[in-house]
């Protein structure tokens, strides 16, 4: 361990490595990420992931935002245990009839002013599932929706890009 | 052939169109007969799924690893419970229950499984007759005595996990019993694969369970093929393989920084998840989707490779970084002594429930789909099925580190033995030809074209299943798939019993069970 840990000092960090695309897309969205977030919301968004019935995909891709590679905690973008501590709830899946209860719950328990991001193509609209006697709807038809992440899923670096412009939104508003 | 599934066959009413491997239709009591000798241990129960009018049951033959599917009519209703001698049918059979309205005689437990009250309507694949839809409470089971008390987890959970609930019963930090409930996020999937395309259908199935859709895929191909009777090329039976083995390891690398996450050692995780998205991104330069979402189609796959270079790269930057994060997990003790006899999985439970995957692998059953009952192109492919008996959280972190290994090496046999070749037959020709009249047929003839396909694929969680039952057209008529994880849940329950309640994270981890390849 103490040489992994010697060698973390010594080599350069992961998140900034040689720019590829992706790369450079992330560099700049951290400086546009940083301005507006710092100015909005004193450097930091809690956010609160709900899964009210997706495949589980989605939750993969917004996992994936938490390893060193895209690094989202350094943008003040958290991902919180509460509601009662979020700003912001990231909903996945299509809402099942199951799950309405849960997530019309959650909602309530987020304290104002909070935002609402559907992530994912089933979150905007049902995706493969549609309406049935299980699914409700998406997730806008149970609980007011800010931001839409389309994917299916959505790349990290999208749901990424999609928060700024959540944003960026509420700078001008 | 076991003298078992003999037997079975001997006692067929009639043997019906399904491929590869029969599907008998049984009275009553061979029925009855198959489940005491199912719960004597003889075979293992595979599956258990229901139409309108019928149950069915997928036989696992140990001998041979060799399926058959047990069909009985349900021309009253009601079927002899399953559940009733043989514990791990249960849940099964209240889905059966929930979504079919069939009722199984002897069935011991009636509560609602994934009917919460909720979808206003009751059987809504059978009947279907109106319901309220106000929810409805649920009897957990009863752990009483004074020093007891509850823990309510869930759905909504605390970190970035589907939904679930868990009862806790706890005798200070001592679980006592754990009771898991279900369904919250059942979406009707069955539904869904009622009388529609295969394109629509594929779609669907992909979507069982994320993590694993390149399995899910894989197991509909095979299933749409076989039922279809049409060939895929070489090629994309290898490609196949590759992405299969690229989900797995990504999983596998996911799972094991877990685990350790959650006996508080960050480091695992943060390096593990490091190489998880290494492979990601290999895949998404390879083959244009970071989870290899509908690549694989039936007749093929979807997207050729045409530059193996990225996958030579992550294969060899896997084996210079992983070999230090397993040392790295060997040597920490303080890791090991959260992981080491915790949460410990009974061989004889295993073998039972079927578990599969590295649940059952961690605990003595080795059993790999892989191997047997088999699919190309893991028969010209060198690879060892890992096995570990201690089935605590070490063994399963040990079976899931060596199958890391396993799958590098596959990875790299198939880039470079990969066939050249078309990468898919079309279906339509294929499906034209099997229109034309059988000779000596009568034109007036009254005949029945529909047929059925079966396919078991190793996901890294373990075996998928996909049953279909095609037209003439290639239309699907029906549809079911068992995820691995319905018969691991229940063996959660089993391991947590003892543990305290900080070590439930960690076996829970340990499973990683879906719960939308359980709820469906």
């Amino acid at each position: 361990m103490r040489r992994m840990l010697l060698e973390g000092l010594f080599r350069r960090p992961v998140t900034e490595k040689a720019p590829t695309v992706a790369d450079a897309e992330i560099d700049a969205l951290a400086s546009r990420l940083g301005a507006v977030s710092r100015a909005r919301l004193g450097r930091s968004l809690s956010i609160r992931e709900v899964d009210a019935g997706s495949c589980n995909g989605c939750e993969l891709e917004i996992h994936a935002l938490n390893n060193s590679y895209y690094d989202v905690e350094r943008f003040g973008l958290r991902f919180v245990a509460s509601p009662r501590h979020a700003d912001v709830l990231m909903v996945t899946g299509p809402v099942t009839a199951n799950m309405r209860e849960g997530l019309e719950r959650t909602y309530a328990a987020t304290p104002a002013p909070k935002w609402v991001v559907a992530v994912g193509d089933c979150a905007a609209g049902c995706g493969v599932f549609g309406k049935t006697y299980a699914v409700i709807g998406s997730v806008s038809d149970v609980i007011p929706v800010d931001l839409v992440i389309a994917g299916c899923p959505p790349e990290p670096i999208d749901i990424l890009k999609g928060l700024i412009g959540l944003m960026e939104a509420n700078a001008k508003a | 052939m076991s003298t078992f599934r003999t037997a079975l066959l001997n006692a067929a009413l009639t043997v019906e169109e399904q491929r590869p491997w029969p599907r008998i239709t049984v009275d009553a009591d061979t029925w009855r007969q198959a489940t005491l000798a199912i719960a004597a241990g003889n075979a293992t129960l595979a599956s258990l799924w229901a139409e309108p009018g019928a149950v069915h049951m997928t036989v696992l033959d140990d001998e041979d690893s060799a399926l058959l599917v047990l069909t009985l009519a349900t021309s009253d209703g009601s079927f002899p419970s399953v559940g009733l001698t043989h514990s791990p049918a249960q849940r099964l059979e209240r889905g059966i229950v929930d979504l079919y309205g069939l009722t199984p005689d002897g069935m011991p437990d009636d509560r609602h499984w994934l009917d919460h009250g909720r979808w206003g309507v009751h059987a809504p694949l059978g009947a279907a007759a109106e319901a309220p839809k106000d929810g409805e409470t649920y009897a957990f089971l009863k752990a009483e005595g004074p020093p007891l008390h509850q823990i309510a987890v869930g759905p909504v959970h605390a970190g970035i996990i589907e939904p679930g609930h868990f009862r806790f019963s706890a005798n200070g930090e001592i679980v006592v019993r754990l009771e898991e409930r279900l369904g919250y996020v059942h979406k009707g999937i069955e539904g869904l694969l009622v009388n529609t395309t295969l394109e629509a259908a594929a779609k669907v199935v992909a979507r069982v369970s994320g993590d694993s859709t390149v399995a899910y895929s894989f197991a509909f191909a095979r299933a749409a093929e076989a039922a279809l009777g049409v060939g895929v090329p070489q090629r994309a039976i290898w490609l196949r393989a590759l992405m299969a083995e690229l989900e797995r390891l990504a999983n596998h690398l996911g799972d094991i920084g877990a685990i350790c996450n959650d006996a508080a050692f960050a480091l695992m995780l943060a390096h593990c998840s490091m190489l998880r998205e290494d492979v990601l991104r290999a895949a998404k330069v390879t083959f244009g989707h970071r989870l290899m979402l509908d690549r694989i189609v039936p007749g093929g796959v979807a997207v050729d490779l045409h530059d193996a270079a990225p996958i030579k790269a992550l294969t060899a930057h896997i084996r210079q970084r992983f070999p230090r994060l397993v040392e790295l997990y060997d040597n920490t003790t303080s890791l090991q002594n959260r992981t080491v006899s915790t949460g410990r999985l009974s061989p004889e439970l295993a073998r039972r429930f079927g578990a599969g995957g590295p649940i059952g692998r961690a605990s003595g059953r080795t059993f790999d789909a892989r191997k047997a009952p088999g699919y190309p192109p893991y028969g010209d492919l060198d690879f060892k099925v890992v096995m570990r008996e201690a089935g605590d959280v070490d063994a399963r972190i040990w079976v899931r580190i060596d199958e890391v290994y396993e799958s590098l090496e596959l990875i790299e046999q198939i880039v470079d033995r990969l066939p050249a070749g078309p990468i898919a037959y079309p279906l339509a020709p294929a499906l034209r030809k099997r229109r034309v009249p059988q000779a000596g047929g009568l034109a007036n003839e009254p005949r029945d074209d529909t047929t059925e396909g079966l396919a078991m694929i190793e996901g890294f969680r373990g075996d998928v299943l996909v049953w279909l039952r095609t037209d003439e057209d290639g239309r699907v008529l029906r549809g079911a798939v068992r995820d691995p994880s319905v018969f691991q849940w229940p063996l959660l329950e089993a391991v947590i019993e003892g543990n305290i309640v900080a070590d439930f994270p960690l076996c829970n981890k340990s499973f990683n069970c879906s719960y939308s390849g359980h709820d469906l």
